[in-house]
């Protein structure tokens, strides 16, 4: 049987110019070689800089910012599509090949309605009639489950949600019939609880018009539902290529048996103890008219994790700026080690606030770019103990060497270091200031698997020597079995769940918390339809039902 | 390639004017607010005007008398122009006279500030008219064609030229094209002073070279924001989106780039036009042509007050009027506030 696509010895470059003026020629994928047949689908995966994206692109003749394609055939259907002319290559976008964008809300335009733009290729290319293509959309619309079908299309982007810009997007990249449909990340940017939604639809959609289809992610559970085959990618290079099944059952390489046991780590919780750190009692927070928290009480065991999860707009954030006095509270306390705190943060002392320290989810935007190292994690040092000298990079050269890295990165600046070496800064930073409590808001969310996965160890690790608490804000259940010793679930502003996390995460579960842990992808096959059937049966949760809609 | 980002897709940076709209302000609020503020924004710069040309050097009496100025003879004149009252006051009943279009009348030859404004007014609104007429296309098709070319000899050419005009003073561009096109080719007249009685045809004829100043001093600015205006949404996601369905390059510019790109080269040519409004003083004075600028100029040097205070006000009021359509346009432009969700 021809294979729809067919990648032959695939080689990617860009050619950097250096600031020098000089030009270096940059090899983003190197021989890379796969087939996908009709009404089948590949799931590309890795971490950033894996060449996912690239190689995505190039199936539609497209390189980003002078991207070329160097050598190696790319057959569509036998013909390839590398060696076509500008002219040939739009007769294949958007008719033969189409493509979903990680962010439907970027790559929608705000000017026009979603029908036009869905159906805009088909007429274009002319493979149908206007008529004949609103109808198709209606029809794709239909079966990726989006409201009114008929009237779906009347729509601005900016009047619908996430959750259904994503599938109308898919809905955009089916209208033409195309031959092969390539998938970039299309659910990291949702919640969960949204994911799984579209998600099923893209499985069913697929399955209806027996496309063939790229599906690229770097999150091995999401690609093991959708996916016939998988290739595992790392710097433009094959690592592994097979079934689905062989390689989450039985992975050859190192690295995708790294990926695949990532998730399995769990901390056995510490023993409930009556010596809080942390106590918030009643709280209300929100700004201006608008409350975003309602009556949250919380407690946090000194030495111990408390684990705060919920999706987008939860309050969760909002949460750690009420405790760090950023934001006071309408009403209800913080109280810390057994005294209440000084609501606002100007009134705290500064012995107080030298206490409490915080780690964010962009480290990035979190440190000045135009400081050294040992400038940004000596700053706490001069502010709370007035070190200077010798003395302060000394003690600089030390804290580098609890997270792990060395005094080689005194003088280096915050764009020279990695994501991950970014984020262990910032740690060292918070733990500079000698505090009894870290904030940690989805410390992260924004690193790749196993560089995030480095970053919970060492937390841990500190944890232990240290014996500092955590108060670590996610959206990520398999982070909170990894690290928490409680848990709060958060929900539109409102603590659902609170316990220690045995407990939180076993059954009898209320229907929040029950939706949020099934929407969880397993790292196992035949995953989504279980859970699918599973809640065709139970009654759906009628605010995770508008959540869907809305979010 | 990022890897996971917590902000869900339809957390985008929201403009103000949709926050406000957000809060329950319907369309037609937010363009009433948008005038509202430029009616107050002129009662502010009507303050400004009047108050900083009392604070002018000299006076009026002295300028008018020269030599034969005694301290009685300037009192007589204050008197009699009422500047003996005092400055609330004048500038009260100054302010309701313009109310019912009474600009007052000149002191230097008694002559109404009204009627002479509106003739000259006229003379000026030709000169920049015709100059935005010919400025406008040509600075759209010019940006169009430099991103088109981006980048290549065609742009390069482009940014080079226009680069050079805007740094040139609009005098002395004035004064290059008099040396060249007048003393040199003997092609156009100079001084371009036009006369009542002159037809159209004349008029146009003899304005040829003021024109041509001010479409070089405003044509750069308007062309480059042009360009980078379109560039912007160039740059942006859905028009990758609409090249990897194989559209034509003029099909995504025009459907896909265009309308998204009016906002804010609308709000460049309000800007430019109001700069061209202004700019005209100083091209018609090097011109000799009787327009408001000029009236303007030959005002302040002889302290004729209620000339120089209406002119300033009529120049505030084109400038707040043309920035209140182009923030108007912009609001209009934005699907969000057309179709609130």
């Amino acid at each position: 049987m021809p294979e729809m696509l067919s990648v032959k010895n695939l080689r990617i470059e860009v050619t950097a110019r250096q600031t020098d003026g000089s030009a270096t020629n940059l090899v983003l994928v190197d021989d890379v070689s796969f087939d996908v047949g009709k009404g089948r689908v590949l799931g590309l995966i890795g971490e950033s800089g894996a060449g996912k994206s690239t190689i995505g692109l190039s199936a539609l003749a497209y390189g980003r910012g002078g991207v070329r394609i160097e050598s190696g055939q790319i057959l569509l259907d036998g013909q390839d599509i590398a060696r076509l002319g500008l002219r040939g290559i739009r007769a294949v976008r958007g008719a033969r090949v189409a493509y979903v964008a990680q962010s439907a809300a970027a790559a929608f335009n705000p000017a026009h309605k979603l029908g036009r733009q869905v159906i805009e290729a088909s007429i274009r290319h002319g493979i149908m009639t206007r008529a004949e293509a609103t109808k198709r959309a209606a029809y794709l619309f239909g079966i990726l489950g989006l409201p009114d079908p008929d009237t779906f299309g009347e729509r601005f982007p900016h009047q619908v949600s996430g959750g259904q810009l994503q599938r109308a997007m898919t809905a955009m990249a089916l209208c033409a019939n195309p031959e092969l449909i390539v998938f970039d990340e299309p659910t990291t940017a949702l919640d969960v609880t949204t994911q799984i939604e579209v998600l099923a639809a893209i499985k069913h959609a697929i399955v209806e018009t027996q496309t063939a289809a790229l599906y690229i992610t770097h999150d091995l559970a999401v690609v093991a539902q959708i996916s016939d085959d998988i290739m595992v990618l790392r710097h433009g290079k094959t690592v592994e290529y097979g079934s689905t099944r062989q390689i989450i059952e039985a992975p050859r390489a190192d690295y995708t048996r790294a990926l695949v046991s990532i998730r399995q780590t769990t901390r056995q919780e510490a023993r409930p103890s009556d010596d809080a750190q942390l106590r918030v009692d009643g709280m209300t927070a929100g700004y201006s008219a608008m409350d975003v928290l309602h009556d949250v009480s919380l407690v946090l065991p000194r030495g111990q994790t408390l684990a705060v999860v919920g999706e987008s707009g939860s309050g969760k954030s909002t949460l750690a700026r009420v405790i760090t006095g950023l934001l006071p509270p309408k009403a209800g306390t913080v109280s810390f080690s057994g005294a209440a705190l000084p609501p606002a943060r100007k009134d705290r002392s500064r012995e107080q606030l030298r206490r409490i320290q915080m780690i964010y989810q962009m480290a990035d935007t979190a440190m000045n770019p135009r400081q050294k190292i040992r400038d940004i994690v000596g700053r706490p040092l001069t502010l709370y103990f007035g070190m200077r000298g010798t003395a302060k990079t000394e003690r600089v050269k030390e804290l580098l060497d609890q997270i792990e890295m060395g005094p080689q990165f005194l003088d280096r600046f915050p764009a020279e270091l990695s994501g991950g070496q970014k984020q262990r800064v910032a740690i060292a930073r918070a733990l500079a200031a000698k505090p009894e409590l870290i904030l940690c808001d989805e410390p992260t969310s924004a690193l790749d698997p196993l560089v995030a996965e480095g970053i919970l160890k060492l937390l841990l690790r500190l944890q232990a020597e240290t014996a500092v608490s955590y108060l670590f804000i996610t959206h990520d259940i398999a982070i909170v079995r990894a690290i928490a010793d409680r848990v709060a679930v958060m929900h539109r502003g409102k603590v659902v769940r609170e316990g220690v996390k045995s407990a939180v995460l076993s059954p009898p579960f209320d229907d929040y918390t029950d939706l949020l842990l099934r929407s969880v992808p397993e790292m196992e096959i035949g995953w989504l339809e279980r859970v699918l059937d599973g809640r065709r049966a139970v009654p759906q949760v009628p605010g995770a039902a508008i959540e869907l809609e809305r979010s | 390639m990022t890897s996971s980002i917590e902000e869900p897709a339809s957390v985008r940076p929201v403009p103000s004017a949709v926050r406000q709209a957000r809060r329950g302000n319907s369309l037609g609020r937010l363009v009433a607010r948008r005038i509202l503020l430029g009616f107050g924004l002129l009662i502010a710069a009507s303050m400004l005007i009047f108050g900083g040309v009392e604070a002018l050097p000299g006076d009026f009496a002295s300028t008018y008398l020269g030599q034969d100025a005694t301290p009685q003879a300037i009192a007589n004149i204050r008197e009699e122009l009422g500047l003996d009252r005092p400055m609330a006051e004048r500038y009260l009943s100054w302010l309701g006279g313009i109310a019912q279009g009474d600009f007052g009348t000149s002191w230097s030859n008694r002559n109404s500030v009204g009627d002479q404004i509106w003739k000259r007014l006229g003379n000026s609104l030709l000169l920049a008219g015709v100059a935005a007429l010919i400025a406008i296309p040509l600075a759209l098709a010019l940006g169009m064609v430099a991103v088109l070319y981006r980048n290549r000899i065609p742009d390069r050419v482009i940014s080079l030229l226009s680069l050079a005009a805007i740094s040139l003073p609009e005098f002395f561009i004035g004064y290059l094209l008099i040396q060249f096109f007048t003393v040199q080719l003997g092609f156009a007249s100079f001084p371009a002073t036009v006369y009542d009685g002159m037809g159209l045809g004349e008029r146009l004829a003899t304005i040829v070279l003021p024109v041509m100043t001010l479409v070089i001093v405003v044509l750069a600015h308007m062309m480059r924001m042009t360009r980078s205006a379109i560039m912007n949404v160039m740059s942006s996601p859905y028009v990758e989106t609409a090249e990897l369905k194989g559209l034509s390059a003029l099909r995504i510019i025009a459907e896909h780039a265009a309308p998204n790109a009016v906002a804010p080269v609308v709000t460049v040519i309000a800007l430019n036009l109001a700069a061209l409004v202004v700019g005209v003083v100083v091209v018609e004075v090097v011109f000799v042509y009787p327009g408001i600028g000029q009236y303007m100029v030959d005002a302040v040097t002889v302290r004729d007050m209620p000339v120089v205070q209406g002119c300033g006000l009529i120049f505030a009021a084109l400038y707040i009027v043309l920035n209140m359509v182009a923030d108007i346009v912009s609001i209009l432009a934005n699907p969000r506030l057309r179709h609130p969700r």
